[in-house]
């Protein structure tokens, strides 16, 4: 895999003192998506506005398919399309217009088939002549990605894509990155929504306080970090668990018919054998068994919080 | 210099500006009318003549001047506040572009919408009046290189303006005030000596004055000094706008 976006300590203070970013460091290869997770001020936003030229880095360096982002911004910037947070778009102005100046403002001659290429793509075709004053929030959304893909730019940003948007269309949204994906488009996302990362991206990186506190690829991330549990369900509920199955370390749920067991997939025993074993010696019935993994926002808050730093 | 880019720029105002092509239009043509209507006709039928020309002629450049002026500041200014506030900026600063291309994009399509404004005065004028021009070349010069410096002002207003109010607050406490008492309906040889004098520290005065000598060769001051006067005033934008391109003053954080 080839580097595509490097980051070597990348610092922003403002004039008031405050340091958005404390020397992020980290390379994106292309072709993967990386989702950015942080609660809200971590930074996200900041970083991708420095890397795409909106914010002026206080130090570090950046470069973009070997173009630094500053020294050679032009043919850094040309590799990059961003799709920002905020619905930023001239509302009396046509879907076709828009996306025709984004196409110019890059350097880039007309070229009518691509623009109905990418707007076909995005179930944009046939609205190309809709004022945008006239379109759902999610078709805005769709025009702003539009614009970002005007220049056939490798690396796209996306900036909380799915914020305030239905399930429906972020199931939408997570199928047209899958898509551009497809094409071979490196895609860095920031986002609340773990689930988002979890769905869709390769590697995961977690941000907060300006630091990047890790990036690792989001299977191993769970593999390594992610806690499992058994819930062992019963046809008849208990008092309380039973002495013979202290050493599991149980917990029982409130109506007292379900044990709870959690255990590290990633130590040698796991003791669910041995386990299942007690409880039946114990007299217990099983009604039923089931594991569930800790999610990514578990980890995320986790990380966040320090627990598992 | 990425030439598309500003292409792209000038393209897309100037369909915002044939969007409302016959309010962009007809406005021009209602508001001359009018001016004609009342001090054409009902001052001027009292004033006669000024210096050999008809009033309602003597007033021509003047109107023309007020228009292309009030114009380029209120064209370019939204042109550029607009981005930033609908937040539509990041594009332009995310895009390959610099801050000359986007200067010269927008101030270019500022200057031809009221290059336009100030042509359809003109043709109007042609209605009511007998206009000659005797120095053609210095006529369209003066125009275009006040509409190109006005709108250089007005592109530093809109950079400089975080909200609406801030944004009619120079034209119309200043550059109004200025162009009204820089001899637009007259000759500052019929005031006072005294108000002669001041009114020669009005910047405006030298543009009209420059401007109304290609049509009728009358000057109020020498048009090398009006020449002078619209040259500065254009070096003094582009300096501040190369201060500004340095800095990113109100526009990257």
């Amino acid at each position: 895999m080839t580097t595509i976006l490097s980051i070597r300590d990348l610092r922003k203070s403002y004039a008031d003192g405050f340091e958005a970013l404390k020397g992020v460091s980290l390379d994106i290869e292309e072709g993967e998506i990386l989702a950015l997770l942080g609660p809200n001020g971590a930074g996200k936003t900041t970083l991708i506005s420095t890397i795409c030229g909106i914010t002026t880095p206080s130090s570090g360096e950046v470069t973009v398919g070997g173009h630094d982002i500053q020294a050679d911004y032009r043919a850094a910037r040309r590799m990059i399309g961003l799709v920002p947070q905020e619905i930023a778009l001239e509302p009396f102005e046509k879907v076709w217009n828009t996306v025709r100046l984004s196409r110019g403002l890059f350097g880039l001659g007309k070229n009518n088939a691509r623009i109905e290429e990418i707007l076909r793509k995005l179930s944009l075709w046939g609205k190309r002549n809709n004022a945008i004053k006239e379109l759902s929030g999610g078709m805005k959304r769709r025009v702003l990605i539009a614009k970002a893909l005007a220049h056939e730019p490798r690396v796209l940003f996306l900036d909380e894509p799915t914020a305030g948007v239905d399930v429906e269309l972020r199931k939408d949204m997570w199928e047209i990155v899958a898509e551009l994906k497809r094409d071979g488009v490196t895609i860095i996302l920031t986002t609340h929504y773990i689930e988002e990362a979890e769905a869709i991206a390769d590697r995961v990186g977690v941000i907060d306080k300006g630091e990047l506190l890790l990036v690792q690829d989001k299977d191993s991330l769970m593999a390594q970090m992610g806690k499992k549990q058994i819930e062992v369900m019963l046809t008849e509920p208990i008092a309380q668990i039973p002495d013979s199955l202290a050493l599991h370390n149980l917990t029982l749920n409130g109506a007292g018919d379900v044990l709870i067991y959690t255990y590290d997939t990633h130590a040698d025993r796991t003791g669910i054998t041995t386990l299942l074993n007690d409880v039946s010696q114990a007299g217990l019935i099983l009604r039923d068994v089931q594991t569930r993994q800790s999610s990514l926002e578990e980890i995320f808050v986790n990380l966040v919080s320090g627990e598992m730093a | 210099m990425n030439w598309t880019a500003i292409a792209a720029i000038y393209r897309f105002e100037m369909t915002r500006f044939f969007r409302t092509l016959a309010q962009s239009f007809f406005s021009p043509v209602l508001s001359t009318s009018l001016y004609f209507v009342v001090f054409g006709t009902a001052i001027g039928s009292r004033i006669q003549e000024v210096e050999g020309v008809s009033y309602g002629a003597f007033i021509v450049p003047g109107l023309i001047m007020l228009s292309v002026v009030m114009l380029s500041i209120s064209n370019a200014s939204f042109g550029i506040y607009f981005p930033k506030f609908l937040g539509t900026i990041y594009e332009l600063l995310s895009a390959p572009v610099n801050f000359i291309e986007i200067v010269i994009g927008y101030v270019g399509a500022a200057a031809t919408k009221a290059l336009f404004v100030g042509l359809v005065i003109l043709a109007t004028a042609t209605f009511f009046v007998d206009i000659r021009i005797e120095h053609p070349f210095a006529m369209a010069a003066f125009l275009i290189l006040s509409c190109l410096s006005f709108s250089l002002l007005g592109f530093i207003i809109g950079i400089w303006a975080s909200n609406f109010e801030q944004m009619s607050l120079v034209p119309q406490l200043v550059v109004t005030p200025l162009i009204f008492l820089g001899g637009t309906f007259y000759s500052i040889s019929m005031l006072p000596p005294l108000w002669q004098t001041i009114t020669l520290f009005n910047p405006v005065v030298y543009l009209i004055s420059g401007f109304r000598w290609s049509f009728y060769g009358l000057a109020d001051v020498p048009i090398v000094f009006s020449l002078l006067a619209i040259l500065a005033f254009t070096g003094v934008c582009l300096a501040v706008i190369g201060w500004i391109f340095k800095t990113g003053w109100r526009i990257r954080s």
